[in-house]
């Protein structure tokens, strides 16, 4: 169980404590105001992996129910967040073995994954604001270069940058060592930048795919 | 401490996520600032890693929350309770929602700066924390994820978030549920 010191420090700690005690002693209607706070962040695990977005739907679902119904097996060592995501994480890998996605994988993924990586893409990046997301097109485009990388780096890029998982949680969620996610994280950003200069990144270097004066941003 | 190029792409994404020793960090520093490719490595992973986090990002299908709320309840129908066990489960309901709602009063800021901000629970409220005006976020010293560095103010991180600035995942990533 979550130590007393940690629940004092932290009250939504305590609000998650209390309502996984009260589900275990047979409240499970109370289970969805538990994984309310991550439903986006077991949606974007499944849809990490499985790169559909129906397929990806209905993962998130299952392993909502798969925790709800094991929910008596949560020890607490763990953050509920991270044990609810290694769930995910197995439901969304076994759907794709099923459905045999593996052999769709791009070929990137069969790419050594401790060989030094080389930046490709040398353009002059300024910075890019946030309100740029705010254009189908730009987000769009995002998540079309991430849907080019390999499964093993996709799922870490998910979990660590877009869901803001510390190296460790990102580790235990996945299975792998936090040597793995440190690499693997590394060779995903430098790939993503690579796969995003010359939309974004090279706007403004002559090789855009946006003609001059209509920049996404 | 002298490091060549292929060093420092291989610790770009240590760097970013503060990862490395000080001397590192020193040569790093000390090699970007002549490099110009380093350099763009360096700010183009940066604009990855904050474009992709971006909770704008994390988009859920239409109507996702909804048929994950009927499924659930498909599966908790059917638990028989006692009267006095239902007794029990509204009182509780009401406990909850009710630690919600003082939740969000006392954590947030109805005038937040960004509405994708993320709990804070447990920032020291006199700890020293930085704002650039025209960001939306705070951050600790030295934190590699300011960008706007020229007009920076150091306030109490009470004063920030009653500014309606929110904390910066990176650096006070340990402070958020």
């Amino acid at each position: 169980m979550l130590g007393e010191a940690s629940l004092l420090e932290n009250p939504d700690q305590l609000n998650e404590a209390t309502l996984i005690g009260r589900i275990r002693d047979g409240e499970n209607e109370l289970f969805y105001e538990l994984v309310r706070p991550y439903e986006r962040r077991v949606y974007a695990a499944a849809f990490a992996i499985l790169r559909n977005e129906a397929d990806a739907d209905d993962v998130a679902q299952e392993a909502v129910l798969k925790a709800l119904k094991h929910i008596r097996q949560f020890r607490g060592e763990a953050k509920f967040s991270t044990w609810l995501l290694q769930i995910t994480v197995n439901e969304a890998r076994m759907r794709r073995r099923k459905d045999h996605s593996d052999l769709m994988e791009p070929i990137v993924d069969r790419q050594e994954e401790d060989g030094s990586y080389t930046p490709r893409d040398f353009a002059d990046w300024r910075e890019i604001p946030s309100e740029s997301l705010e254009r189908t097109e730009v987000r769009q485009m995002l998540a079309e270069a991430l849907a080019q990388l390999g499964q093993i780096y996709r799922e870490v890029f998910v979990l660590r940058d877009m869901q803001h998982l510390s190296i460790e949680d990102t580790a235990n969620a996945l299975g792998i060592s936090t040597a793995s996610v440190k690499t693997r994280l590394l060779r995903a950003r430098l790939m993503l930048r690579d796969l995003l200069a010359p939309g974004l990144g090279g706007a403004w270097s002559g090789k855009a795919s946006f003609a001059k004066g209509s920049k996404p941003w | 401490m002298v490091v060549s190029c292929e060093e420092v792409w291989a610790e770009i994404s240590n760097y970013l996520d503060g990862e490395i020793e000080p001397s590192l960090r020193v040569a790093m520093e000390e090699h970007l600032r002549g490099c110009k490719h380093c350099s763009a490595v360096l700010d183009g992973t940066r604009n990855v890693i904050n474009l992709y986090g971006d909770e704008r990002m994390l988009e859920v299908p239409l109507g996702f929350s909804r048929r994950l709320q009927r499924r659930l309840g498909d599966n908790t129908q059917g638990t028989r309770r006692t009267f006095l066990g239902w007794m029990v489960a509204a009182a509780a309901a009401v406990l909850v929602v009710g630690g919600f709602e003082v939740g969000k009063s006392a954590g947030s800021n109805p005038n937040m700066r960004s509405e994708h901000a993320e709990t804070a629970a447990g920032i020291p409220p006199e700890m020293t924390v930085i704002v650039s005006q025209s960001g939306k976020v705070f951050h600790v010293a030295g934190c590699t994820f300011i960008h706007d560095k020229t007009r920076l103010r150091a306030l109490p991180a009470s004063e920030a978030m009653r500014e309606g600035y929110v904390p910066c995942v990176r650096c006070l990533g340990q402070y958020l549920s």
